[in-house]
């Protein structure tokens, strides 16, 4: 079963096309990464999957309910005057959820990411990695089918970046959603999801898409596993074609 | 020792300025009607002290009823307009007109609406004229300023338009808001000033006023003395209004 999915969608914008002919569907509980080079249009096709854009040919399907759907962007995106919880119930009180128990769903959601007891902190006195975070909390309170993740470790060291992968695969061995994320860095697609969608440069479509063997969430030393090189050869060489480099 | 300097200097500087001030009227023999020395005009001060109090208070008064009445306004007009791009589009170039419209030019028709024999009313209105458009400014920019990924999740989250205003817009738009007010405070005291000039005062006469009656009776120390006293007034409102600034933005970002 299908939880979102673009049928030859194809995106104009004033300075020219910015995606397609682009085809992708998701299943339930899928955990999908999208790669390719800045400007190929992942960002769009994100954005498409949410409903936050409509495409100017084609056909995108996606889950209507609201909060079955969620993203979380690059940047944190948290709102500076709320307190962290706050930021995190906000979805739930603009959907009409009474006060008091969003907040308790929101420390509820807080506590998964591993940030109990920061409830009241506001975002500026919070890390880049605690306020992705939050985001990340705000995203998983509304208990989506979908999460859509847009370069959301892009802005983060790499230690960071590591531990919130684990995190990220942690939280989806809990509640299954199907997880949809962009990225440019290969090794981080293909670590993090069972099938990595490379796309050419802009306008972006389909140059190949990856299996990747393995368990999930990612056994320890997952990363130095021959089918991992593999995939991320592969993937690598894939990217390198879309981008118009001689074989 | 450099930094008790460093604090010093302003002071060092400024006695320095008087003392070559008042050595130079002495030494020239200047007239004073023509420039006062600084002890002429300390003296001017405080032997006019209790009218330059009272001069003092009402056009702060001014200042600050026009204040108030400019914000209301303009951050009234900014939300409503706010609200349809289309309505923006219709207000703006009317309010680019009158704002580059000197205010002094406006002052002989709304001292006719306000009534001759009311000339408090005609200086809150031109004051206010002159403090309204930072903040509407402010209010209009700080309005479309909410950041474009959090929109877009309040969208996602299926937020009407109340709630988008309510949880999202005014609250990003309050640190334009706060600039705008911090302008318009230091117009205002300009325009009250600039209006009593030209509207003339009432029964409450403010610190415009003395500079005039000082001037057409030539005690130009008595000038010097209401000038003081309004640079000092000014300046206090802005360092007023600056730390409340600090201190409302210190909380809006949550540090």
């Amino acid at each position: 079963m299908s939880v979102a999915a673009l049928r030859q969608v194809e995106v104009d914008y004033p300075r020219g096309r910015a995606l397609g002919p682009f085809d992708l569907a998701i299943g339930d509980g899928e955990l999908v990464a999208l790669v390719g080079p800045s400007g190929c249009g992942k960002s769009t096709a994100l954005r498409l999957l949410a409903g936050l854009e409509a495409p100017t040919r084609g056909e995108a399907s996606r889950l209507q309910g609201r909060g079955e759907t969620s993203v979380v962007f690059q940047a944190a995106t948290l709102a500076p005057w709320m307190s962290a919880a706050a930021n995190v119930a906000l979805p739930l009180e603009l959907a009409g959820v009474a006060r008091a128990e969003a907040r308790r769903r929101a420390a509820g959601a807080l506590a998964r990411v591993g940030l109990a007891g920061a409830e009241q902190a506001r975002p500026a006195q919070l890390s880049g990695g605690m306020a992705m975070r939050v985001s990340l909390a705000r995203a998983l309170v509304t208990a989506p089918r979908l999460l859509l993740l847009d370069e959301p470790f892009a802005a983060l060291d790499e230690i960071t970046r590591r531990a919130l992968a684990d995190d990220v695969l942690a939280l989806w061995h809990e509640t299954k959603p199907a997880i949809v994320f962009v990225t440019h860095n290969v090794e981080e697609a293909v670590y993090m999801a069972s099938r990595v969608v490379v796309m050419s440069k802009g306008p972006g479509v389909t140059v190949h898409e990856e299996a990747v063997a393995g368990a999930l969430p990612r056994p320890a030393g997952f990363r130095t596993t021959p089918g991992f090189r593999k995939s991320v050869e592969t993937v690598s060489a894939a990217l390198a074609r879309g981008m118009g480099a001689p074989a | 020792m450099r930094r008790a300097f460093e604090l010093l200097a302003p002071w060092l500087l400024l006695a320095a300025l008087l003392g070559l001030w008042e050595a130079a009227c002495r030494g020239l023999a200047i007239p004073p009607y023509l420039l006062p020395p600084p002890s002429a005009v300390g003296a001017a001060i405080a032997s006019g002290w209790p009218s330059l109090i009272v001069s003092t208070w009402n056009t702060l008064k001014m200042a600050l009823l026009a204040l108030a009445v400019a914000s209301v306004l303009a951050q009234a007009l900014a939300l409503a307009i706010s609200l349809s791009p289309t309505a923006e589009r219709a207000v703006r170039p009317l309010a680019v007109i009158l704002q580059v419209t000197p205010v002094i030019a406006i002052a002989p028709l709304v001292i006719i609406w306000a009534g001759a024999d009311n000339p408090a009313r005609a200086i809150v209105v031109l004051a206010a004229i002159v403090a309204f458009f930072p903040i509407f400014s402010g209010a209009v920019t700080g309005l479309k300023a909410a950041d474009p990924d959090l929109s877009r999740l309040f969208r996602l989250y299926g937020a009407t338009r109340l709630q988008t205003l309510a949880r999202l817009r005014l609250p990003s738009a309050i640190p334009y808001l706060l600039e705008g007010h911090k302008v318009a405070a230091g117009l205002s005291v300009i325009g009250a000033v600039v209006a009593e000039f030209v509207a003339g005062s009432g029964a409450a006469q403010g610190l415009a006023w003395r500079i005039l009656e000082a001037g057409n009776r030539l005690q130009t120390a008595r000038m010097f003395a209401a000038l003081v006293v309004l640079g000092l007034m000014a300046a206090l409102l802005h360092v007023a209004i600056d730390r409340a600034e600090k201190a409302a933005l210190a909380w809006w970002r949550g540090r």
